[in-house]
């Protein structure tokens, strides 16, 4: 059974590095890559009745963004590299989501770049990249 | 971006037009205060009396209407097996996400749906009506809150699930809902489509002045109230409080400026927290009194002393209050719930029902353990907010400062989502075109500066009759509709019950 790496996606530069090393790595040992958008949602936030009855029409138009703008040019710039590879786009709490898709699809590597935020609430409540090490249960490679 | 400046700035620029007017209100001594009172009083007196017609029992005048509410949810409760008791582990399963779908996430959740609908009941109900509940019925009031609150329940998943069987889903996936929707679709499934659409633009018709009123007005002078009693400011400009929170109201439902919204949605929920925790920590100092705090309330339920009307005063003084905060049976939260997005309509109910149970059952007996065990009803002449406001201050000094910030907030959170009840039945009424909802939300904001800046006494009547006048042709719904809905939930739990409804933690 051929290996599957997961990368997780968020359109900046920093986050290129981790797709050209995935890239490497799956060429090296024959693999499929996915690459995955988490559009941040929390199903726990306050919301207007307004909000309410237009979060469907919001949904299908931030995934479509997401699409046209980073997964779609990513996707089509990777087409020559002869590799196998399948672009997803959801929302979600972003290391929870990495890591259910990776169960979902047998990933067996989670591959992200390392996201620059420094924010408070990053201090309080620990980093994407510090929860994804801690709940993981295939070997994460962090590319700096 | 662009069009929304150009709205902001056409609200801004309509306000700062009443201003010289509304202040000449005040300075002419109510001139204008005065005309709107005569208007009220002479034109829609007659239909606050109907709505509000009363028998009289043991000397304490009793509304009917508050019966016809109550009457609707032991019914309702009795043919739904007491759905409230047996179904409430469904519920909570429902709405931590167990039956949602992980590979559909992004949706708006249960808990989104439950809290939105909250924020429109829980408020004043919850601080002031259940002082006013005690000061006029004793502790016993509690008790029968208590009872109110656990039958309204059956009445809160009734109208939610029909609100989400029959609302309008449009191409573009947003939806429209309520009880305007479900009466008339409804009624015309059933053959009767004259008298369906009628039910639901009389419902229309209503929401929109409770909308106007107890869901605006009502608030925003509470609030000014509570903010010049405690602050001292604004004492005698309420106009300009008024102004200040019509613009804030203005850039949140015309302008679509989100980050107000975020920021109360944000500090409501903490200051909801705050308060019951208040309560609680108030509740666990005095731990020992427990015991005899609800003697005295048990007591006071079945053998009230020196209470108007004896033990059925007590009653009425508890299930009107409940009524009042719950708004079950009335419709209201209905319309919040109608827009969630679901296969199945009877999760909805399951959710909602939870509703009276937070606002009645938790909040407002937290708000009557605390007025008990302080023993601040004992005090001559307290009553509503003070009351409430005096209890906690005896043993939190602080917590007037923290109340009247509670108060504003609730105030604010409560009209937005009224704010949404009375557009959704406007446009259910005149069509849904962008300039229907302008000139409604431009409508909307302007009854806010009118409630600031008067004590508009019969007009608050006024509304306050419009809103239970919506449980009229609602009920008349909720009778109608419950036989099929009865099918539809033996459906549902079977297909629960079979695993055909998948549960995915």
């Amino acid at each position: 059974m051929s290996e599957t790496i997961l990368v997780g996606i968020d359109g900046t530069e920093e986050n290129r590095r981790a797709v050209d090393y995935a890239i490497k790595q799956a060429k090296r040992s024959k693999a499929k890559l996915i690459l995955a958008y988490v559009i941040k949602w929390s199903p726990y936030t306050f919301q207007t009745a307004e909000e309410n009855e237009r979060r469907h029409k919001h949904r299908e138009e931030d995934i479509q963004f997401v699409h046209e703008r980073v997964m779609d040019p990513m996707l089509d710039s990777l087409a020559s590299e002869g590799l196998e590879i399948t672009g997803l786009v959801r929302h979600g709490q972003v290391a929870d989501s990495l890591i259910y898709l990776a169960k979902k699809h047998d990933a067996t590597e989670i591959v992200v770049g390392r996201i620059g935020d420094k924010s408070v609430k990053t201090l309080i409540f620990g980093s994407v990249v510090a929860k994804l090490i801690q709940l993981s249960h295939i070997p994460v490679t962090i590319v700096p | 971006m662009k069009k929304q400046s150009i709205i902001t700035g056409t609200l801004a620029f309509l306000l700062l037009m009443l201003m010289p007017m509304l202040a000449f209100a005040q300075e002419a001594g109510g001139g204008f205060d005065a005309l709107v009172n005569k208007i009220f009083h002479t034109v829609l007196g007659p239909f606050v009396s109907l709505i509000f017609f009363s028998v009289s029992i043991n000397g304490v005048s009793f509304p009917l209407i508050v019966a016809w509410l109550l009457i609707a949810a032991v019914v309702l409760s009795i043919k739904f097996e007491f759905v409230q008791f047996k179904g409430v582990k469904h519920s909570i399963d429902l709405l931590r996400g167990a039956y949602s779908d992980p590979d559909n996430p992004g949706e708006v959740s249960h808990f989104q749906a439950l809290c939105t609908a909250l924020s429109g009941t829980v408020g004043l109900g919850n601080i002031a009506g259940v002082a006013v509940a005690i000061s006029l019925g004793g502790p016993g009031a509690t008790f029968w809150m208590i009872i109110a609150g656990l039958f309204g329940m059956a009445a809160k998943f009734t109208e939610c699930t029909l609100a989400v069987k029959y609302r309008n889903e449009y191409p573009d996936g947003t939806v429209s809902g309520g009880p305007m929707y479900y009466l008339s679709k409804g009624m015309s499934d059933k053959g009767k489509p004259r008298l369906g659409k009628a039910m639901g633009v009389f419902f229309a018709v209503m929401c929109i002045f409770g909308a106007m009123g107890g869901g605006n007005m009502f608030q925003g002078n509470q609030a000014h109230q509570m903010f010049s009693n405690t602050f001292g400011l604004f004492v005698g400009s309420g106009w300009l409080f008024g102004l200040i929170l019509a613009i804030l109201v203005g850039l949140v439902i015309i302008g679509g400026i989100k980050s107000i919204a975020k920021v109360t949605d944000k500090i409501v929920p903490f200051m909801a927290i705050l308060y019951v925790g208040t309560a609680l920590i108030i509740l666990l100092v005095n731990i020992a009194q427990i015991p005899a705090a609800i003697g005295v309330v048990l007591a006071g339920a079945f053998a009230p002393k020196a209470i108007a009307g004896g033990i059925v005063g007590v009653l009425i003084q508890g299930l009107k209050r409940a009524a009042f905060s719950n708004e079950a049976g009335v419709g209201s939260a209905a319309i919040a719930h109608a827009a969630v997005r679901t296969k199945e309509p009877l999760t909805e109910g399951y959710v909602a029902m939870l509703g009276p149970f937070i606002d009645t059952v938790i909040i407002c007996t937290m708000t009557a353990m605390v007025i008990v065990i302080t023993g601040a009803y004992n005090i001559e002449g307290l009553s509503g907010v003070a009351l409430t406001s005096s209890a906690f201050q005896s043993v939190f000094p602080w917590f007037g400062t923290l109340l009247a910030g509670a108060v504003l907030l609730f105030a604010f959170s409560t009209m937005i989502s009224w704010s949404y009840y009375g557009l959704k039945c406007w446009t259910y009424l005149f069509g849904e075109s962008k300039g229907s909802e302008i000139s409604y939300k431009v409508i909307f904001c302007i009854f806010v500066v009118i409630g600031c800046s008067a004590s508009l006494g019969p007009v608050i009547d006024f509304s306050d009759a419009a809103i239970f006048a919506m449980s009229i042709t609602n009920v008349i719904g909720l009778y109608m509709f419950m036989g099929e809905l009865k099918v539809d939930m033996k459906d549902y739990q079977a297909r629960l019950a079979s695993g055909e409804i998948k549960r995915y933690k």
